[in-house]
């Protein structure tokens, strides 16, 4: 009983988070990125909440639809900033991010978090722990639409994001791998790469969102650079590439989730560790495995 | 609120009106060289890396017999693990393949997931004081004390003084790091006295602004006072007097609604000023370069007739 | 030289009125220009000349403040498949995870069209680009892998795999040696033999004459233009370059 119900859906939320958003990340890496897919894992959070704040509902259109207006918001602006003001893109980056995510946590703070059961520890530090299933009553559960209907929302939604993103991605492998490596050729060969652009703007915002009830907000980074990171260190090809992020972003979900419940059984504590938090650190450790293990390939 | 920004809500709300004044000079001015130096992303991922390194501090105080909501105490082991970050960052992007943005953004994310980790391990604990640190995520002006205060007003006046001493060397890095290195001067050494003067300030803003947040005030500021001017020792002075008046004004605000998270509002107030001057600046303002850019082409449009 | 087929009765590149600014400088101010339909066309001119933005300007990259284009006759979107682009080898991140046949490949996919893997006819075909361009041994590559030399070619092939009537190349010599640039420049003169349009940005006024076949001097306006072998007159390039450089040659 007490795996299936309390472990097996945040098991499964970090899993599938990190490799809907670690997909995306690729892209972002290639592109040099990174940094917009920190702004967008803050930017989501206003969208979030004035969803909210709106329809007064927790379903995952709005929720999502709020999202990607949030990431364009602040997509634009800081296209503004940089090219009015003549910023360096990071410092833009900062402004704008920083800026939506206060905004999100006084929309939060002033009332709002009350009402939809979303409170800033959860946003800040994730708790996977909150996504039990208490209907299950043992693996057969998984058959049984009783319980199956009883799932927590947030993996349907979670769910739902991590199978589409590869179909996305499949769809438009060849159009996004010649956005990410020459988006003037792109433009010149008629493949749209503002229209391109503008629709991985919405992918990355939906992963955020993914991510976000799986990890929180700040969490969400380290599945998006995590993965293609250590997959950059060891892959040669885009194939081989996205792949292998594919492969890191599952094991540092089920890495970390596991781990945070081993490390206190093994040592004997009676409580848990964050898990949320276990998933960003095992990123980390699997990156810094993959540095070493191509600074030992490139000595031989 | 008018009361907190005339310093008349209390003994208490005045010294850490004060010390916030303080960090806010700090924060401006530092926050100049931040910006033009492109530091805005380390210092970032610095505040973040700090969380471990607290609560790491607050699990050793116990078995230490030291108290652990000792402010001082906590930044100290919240500076060693920044620093471990920012290191950590380096080390993966001088591999070559993983970019500076990256590398970062891995070291960032690890840390502060460390930092969530040890944190549920403060939680379970049976000790008091632990809503302190959750209260340095997104600051907490009024759970602060006048002591806190004058920590945070002591770290922020030693980045200041620092400054004052370097400004001459850190302004000739900033306009030409290859002169500047011809002519003598250790830029590799002054990068890093730039990454202390920057860690500094934002231990200094964790009990206010939280880690989360205080590199908005780092790069906001600056950011608005470069579109206001052109030279760097007004870019500076503006640049600081920004910085204390977000904070002074963001601090009482939030005293008047318990609920704002302080660092939040402070952050928002920065914001509202920095958009101003976006909109405004007669040099590089919305407004200016959305009518240069009208002239010019009625200017071609008439040319090519 | 083997005559040229019955040369195409348009200019390849027109461009009327244009003018393009960064901010608040004009980078180019009221071009006006027609290509001749084919042969190799040099433009040239001093640093900040505008000659990469008038090739940008041209095919949509950077937005215009005013003027015209047409390519063949027609707008840019109805003659997108018969113009070739070249860009800047440093503008490229050559540490991308591809090999040198993926690279020219590229020049396929609007043959593939949207959503469609590359068909395997097609990936042969940029086999074929790589080889006339002398790579057909490191197809396989890692990009990153090349010589400078090597990476110019490999953008030259990818053009090639385009397989368009006008090609516009940004700086094609820029920072590679003798050999490579005598190899690009025979793959050229096949193109102008086979009646195709070539215009580079060029920065080496020294093999205009003998290379090219006309040549546009630009300085952020139209300063002169004409054959390639009598363009750069001293006066002109007075006129183009304030007086600080004296002929070629």
């Amino acid at each position: 009983m007490s795996f299936v119900a309390l472990d097996l859906v945040p098991l499964l939320a970090a899993m599938l988070a990190c490799l809907a958003c670690g997909l995306v990340g690729n892209l972002l890496l290639l592109t040099r990125q990174s940094l917009l897919g920190d702004a967008v894992s803050h930017a989501v959070l206003p969208g979030i909440v004035l969803a909210f704040l709106l329809t007064g509902s927790r379903d995952a259109g709005p929720m999502l639809a709020g999202a990607v207006l949030a990431a364009f918001a602040a997509a634009l602006l800081v296209g503004l900033v940089v090219r009015a003001a003549r910023l360096p893109p990071q410092a833009a980056m900062g402004i704008v991010f920083t800026g939506f995510f206060a905004l999100g946590v006084v929309l939060l703070e002033a009332g709002v978090g009350r009402r939809v059961h979303l409170d800033l520890d959860h946003v800040l530090l994730g708790q996977l722990e909150a996504l039990v299933w208490p209907a299950a009553e043992g693996w057969h559960s998984l058959l049984d639409p009783a319980a199956l209907a009883a799932l927590p929302p947030e993996i349907r939604l979670i769910g739902a994001v991590a199978l589409s993103v590869p179909v996305v991605l499949a769809a438009l492998w060849k159009e996004l791998r010649l956005l990410a490596f020459d988006p003037e050729f792109a433009a010149v060969s008629g493949f749209a790469p503002r229209a391109l652009s503008a629709l991985l703007l919405a992918v990355l915002a939906v992963v955020c969102v993914a991510a976000f009830w799986a990890v929180g907000a700040i969490l969400a980074i380290a599945a998006l650079v995590a993965p293609p990171a250590a997959a950059r260190l060891l892959a040669r090809s885009y194939r081989g590439q996205v792949l292998a992020s594919a492969a890191v972003a599952l094991a540092m979900g089920a890495g970390g989730v596991l781990l945070a419940g081993a490390l206190p059984w093994l040592a004997g504590w009676g409580f848990g560790l964050s898990a949320s938090g276990m998933v960003a650190v095992a990123g980390g450790v699997l990156v810094a495995a993959a540095a070493l293990l191509a600074r030992a390939r490139e000595s031989r | 609120m008018w009361e907190a920004l005339a310093f008349r809500a209390g003994h208490n709300a005045a010294v850490v009106a004060l010390g916030c004044i303080v960090f806010g000079l700090a924060a401006g001015a530092v926050g100049c060289f931040v910006l033009l130096r492109g530091r805005a992303l380390i210092a970032d991922a610095a505040a973040h890396a700090t969380l471990p390194g607290i609560a790491a501090a607050f699990l050793l105080a116990l078995p230490l017999g030291l108290d652990p909501r000792a402010l001082p105490w906590l930044l100290a082991g919240g500076a060693v693990t920044a620093l471990l970050g920012v290191v950590a960052a380096h080390a993966l992007a001088s591999s070559g393949r993983v970019k500076d943005d990256a590398a970062i953004a891995v070291a960032l994310s690890a840390f502060f997931g460390l930092g969530a980790v040890l944190l549920s391990v403060v939680q379970a604990l049976p000790v008091a004081g632990q809503a302190g640190l959750s209260g340095l995520l997104l600051g907490r002006a009024a759970g602060m004390t006048a002591a806190d205060a004058a920590t945070m007003a002591a770290v922020a006046g030693i980045a200041l003084g620092l400054l004052l001493l370097l400004r001459r060397p850190l302004a000739a890095l900033l306009f030409d790091p290859l002169q500047a290195r011809l002519a003598g001067l250790p830029a590799g050494a002054l990068d890093a006295a730039l990454l202390g003067l920057m860690l500094l300030v934002v231990l200094a803003g964790l009990p206010a602004v939280g880690l989360v947040l205080v590199v908005a005030l780092l790069i906001v500021p600056a950011a608005a006072a470069r579109l206001l001017v052109v030279r760097l020792p007004a870019m500076v002075a503006l640049s600081a007097a920004f910085g204390a008046g977000a904070s002074h004004l963001g601090v009482a605000l939030s005293a008047s609604a318990p609920g704002l998270p302080t660092g939040a509002t402070i952050v928002l107030v920065a914001l509202a000023g920095f958009l101003l001057a976006l909109l405004l600046s007669p040099r590089r303002g919305l407004i200016a370069a959305f009518r240069r850019q009208a002239a010019l082409m009625a200017a071609a449009r008439a040319a090519a007739r | 030289m083997s005559p040229a087929p019955v040369p195409l009765p348009l200019p390849a590149l027109s461009v009327r009125g244009l003018s393009v600014a960064y901010g608040r400088e004009p980078a180019l101010w009221n071009v006006t220009w027609h290509s001749p339909p084919s042969g190799l066309v040099a433009i040239v001119g001093p640093n900040g000349a505008g000659k990469s933005t008038l090739l940008k300007a041209a095919l949509g990259l950077v937005p215009r403040l005013a003027g015209e284009v047409r390519f063949f006759g027609a707008p840019l979107a109805a003659a997108r498949r018969r113009i070739g682009y070249l860009p800047q080898r440093a503008a490229i991140e050559w540490d991308f995870p591809a090999t040198a046949l993926d690279v020219a490949a590229m020049g396929r996919y609007p043959r593939a069209g949207w959503f469609r893997p590359l068909p395997r006819a097609e990936r042969e075909a940029a086999r074929a680009a790589l080889a006339e361009v002398g790579l057909a041994d490191l197809a396989d590559r890692p990009i990153g892998e090349l010589s400078g030399g090597q990476q110019q070619r490999v953008l030259l092939a990818r053009t090639l795999a385009q397989e368009p009537d006008l090609f516009l190349m940004d700086e094609p010599f820029a920072g590679v040696d003798a050999a490579t640039e005598e190899a690009i420049l025979a793959v050229l003169h096949r193109l102008a033999e086979g009646g195709r349009c070539v215009i580079a940005v060029h920065h080496d006024l020294s093999t205009v004459p003998r290379a090219f076949d006309h040549a546009l001097l630009l300085n952020r306006e139209v300063v002169a233009e004409g054959p390639a072998a009598t363009l750069l007159s001293p006066e002109n390039l007075a006129r183009a370059y304030g007086g600080r450089l004296r002929a070629p040659g």
